[in-house]
């Protein structure tokens, strides 16, 4: 029995090889071959300059994407749920590294940067969206857990919803321990009814089951490589707009199933 | 109408361990606010402190080892919650029951300590995973409760641990899970003393929401838990989430909307959530941090909504300004007003600032209180209302 169901009217891609949604499609359709050549700097082009100035390289990434997934939407009427396993590891490595000498002075611009939901902050005042919006981590099946609570902002509070799950490398010596070998981002645009040109509708559902895996195996080593970009296997149907069943890790044994249905 | 039943409910914060000492506390105008020394910092102001951390956590749980999760398991052990959580599992079963945690800063005091102590490399008892990353309380609770189901941490500053109620009542609506555990805990660390300072918000003095002399927070930390179950399955409950808002402000990252617009969003949307009006409401649990900011822009909000009358006050002249943690601390401290028909004045408000225009208690009252809404407010604009009924 389907949990909820939405339909994803736009998308948002970044990683090393794939710069956006629209120049990966046809890695991800098999019809290129991928290779991960690292990303360029990216300027997130609704940002105000003063906010630009102060953005750190995760809210950039997570702008890179939700600009890219909303191109042909209103943003200012959307719920957000930002979803990033561990938040800003530059910015704690800076803040921790501060209070580690004698002066101990933080910049208060890295401090309220500091905020898991600084990019959510920073997207609302970009779009000038007042709606509910959310930052949530779940560790490496974040995705999965961001689905769940972005589908039910869609199902129970009828709001169509941008979900933003993103993830940068930390700093050394933080790296050590959470050893992410390269940046990812993702969007995607949820909505109760079809657009024109709609990558099709998922339905979710909790299931046991084992997570899928990918056949091409420089994508599938990507999607170990960082919490959101577990969410390849969905990015490869939707580029083919083929019906599709795929499982992503959730707990345990259980897995939060997604059929992809194109319309 | 009831959108959840709470069956169980406890709090831990300076003002002591468990719901009796806060109400006790509420009661005598005791505040938990203290100028004690912190680890090593260094700034002059006041900290609401929770005692009894010293002793480490089980050996089964030994990985999690940090101050974030001391708290959280000395508050999971107040007023019979864990027991009652227990007996949740068994009811609904481990893999129905969701973890739904508020935090802003989790376990990073681990990794100060861990950089102060930094040589070439990271010390060996450092564990980002299970200290500072931001899931490693929802993840902690979960294994110390034995549970299996849905867990996610939301960290959306001062507001974490009041969306916590929505985002469950989502899930429980949607079928991803049948009950729910939400809470927040949130701990002293320097990143936060040092933060607010460098933002000018940390007042050296103790905090005094709404006070003509207020000039910034007293930081606190608290920990706090619910159990949130569908009405048509309880028997009987006491208390119920009767509606929530949540709004952005889409103004500023650490200043708030003056006008109030956003917060005004989230009482309304609450309200809505409730299909009750504002002169319904018998008291309002203010975010009242003590910053001019906040309660001026806080003071519109209310104003546009409730108009003058509606009784409000902040309690963070008792317990500080717990973060992370603020949304279920001020839950509970709603809860336990409806239970014992109390309405808390504005600790340390000897003179009220004039320009703010609602109804802001400067002495405590006793009276049936049978509604409450609570604000918490955050960085980034974040906002969420809760409102809070008690079954006559």
């Amino acid at each position: 029995m389907s949990l909820a169901s939405a339909y994803v009217n736009g998308v948002g891609l970044a990683g090393p090889g794939l710069p956006s949604w629209t120049e990966a499609q046809a890695v991800l359709r098999g019809e290129q071959t991928y290779a991960p050549t690292e990303l360029a700097m990216y300027q997130p082009s609704l940002l105000p300059p003063n906010e630009r100035r102060r953005a750190s390289p995760a809210v950039r990434m997570a702008f890179r994407v939700a600009e890219e997934a909303t191109r042909e939407c209103a943003a200012d009427t959307l719920a957000t749920t930002f979803v990033s396993a561990d938040g800003d590891l530059q910015i704690a490595h800076r803040i921790c590294a501060a209070l580690a000498t004698r002066e101990r002075f933080i910049s208060p611009t890295d401090f309220h940067n500091s905020v898991h939901n600084a990019a959510a902050g920073y997207w609302s005042i970009a779009t000038a969206a007042q709606g509910p919006s959310t930052a949530i981590s779940g560790w490496d099946t974040g995705f999965a857990v961001g689905l769940i609570e972005a589908l039910s902002m869609v199902q129970i509070e009828g709001l169509d919803t941008l979900l933003v799950a993103y993830d940068l490398p930390a700093p050394e010596p933080l790296w050590t321990q959470r050893p992410l070998a390269a940046p990812f981002g993702v969007a995607l645009l949820l909505s109760r009814e079809a657009r024109v040109g709609t990558w099709g509708r998922i339905e979710l559902q909790c299931t046991a089951g084992t997570e899928t895996s990918l056949d091409n195996s420089a994508l599938e080593q990507l999607r170990l490589s960082n919490p959101a970009a577990r969410a390849l296997p969905l990015l490869c149907a939707l580029a083919r707009r083929a019906p599709s069943e795929l499982d992503f890790a959730w707990i345990d044994d259980t897995t939060v199933r997604t059929a992809l249905i194109p319309v | 109408m009831s959108l959840l039943a709470i069956t169980h409910y406890t709090v831990t914060s300076a003002l002591g361990h468990g719901r009796d000492r806060h109400i006790a506390a509420l009661e005598s105008e005791t505040s938990g606010l203290a100028q004690v020394r912190f680890d090593t910092c260094e700034l002059a102001c006041w900290l609401g402190e929770v005692a009894g951390l010293d002793a480490p956590l089980p050996p089964e749980l030994a990985a999690w080892e940090c101050r974030n999760n001391r708290l959280a398991w000395l508050a999971l052990h107040q007023d019979g919650f864990f027991e009652a959580a227990q007996s949740l599992r068994a009811r609904y079963g481990a893999h129905r029951v969701g973890v739904f945690i508020g935090t802003s800063t989790a376990g990073i005091h681990a990794t100060e300590r861990a950089y102060a102590e930094m040589g070439t490399s990271l010390p060996s008892w450092f564990d980002y995973r299970h200290t500072q990353n931001i899931y490693s309380t929802a993840d902690f609770i979960k294994h110390a409760l034995g549970l299996q189901g849905h867990a996610l941490a939301i960290s959306t500053a001062c507001s974490s641990s009041a969306k916590v109620f929505a985002a469950a009542y989502r899930a429980i609506e949607m079928g991803v899970c049948d009950a729910a555990i939400v809470g927040g805990v949130d701990s002293l660390c320097l990143t936060t003393l040092y933060g607010f300072n460098s933002l000018q918000l940390l007042s050296a003095d103790i905090c005094k929401p709404a006070d003509t002399t207020r000039n910034g927070i007293s930081i606190g930390e608290a920990g706090g838990f619910a159990l949130l179950e569908k009405p048509t399955r309880v028997k009987s409950h006491l208390h119920s989430l009767l509606g929530y808002g949540e709004s952005s402000d889409a103004h500023h990252m650490s200043s708030p909307d003056p006008q109030g617009r956003g917060a005004a969003q989230a009482m309304q949307r609450a309200l809505q959530r409730a299909s009750l009006n504002a002169h319904q409401i018998g008291y309002i649990n203010l975010h009242g941090t003590g910053t001019k900011a906040n309660d001026n822009a806080e003071d519109k909000g209310v104003l546009s909504v409730f108009g003058a009358e509606t009784s409000c006050s902040s309690t963070k002249g008792w317990t500080g300004h717990t973060l992370g943690a603020a949304g279920i601390v001020e839950a509970a401290l709603s809860l336990l007003c409806m239970e014992h028909n109390f309405l808390p004045r504005s600790l340390q408000t000897r003179d009220k600032d004039p320009e703010l225009r609602c109804n802001v208690l400067l002495e405590s009252q006793r009276a049936p209180l049978t509604r409450v809404l609570s604000n918490s407010f955050g960085f980034g604009g974040s906002n969420c209302s809760l409102l809070f009924g008690m079954n006559a």
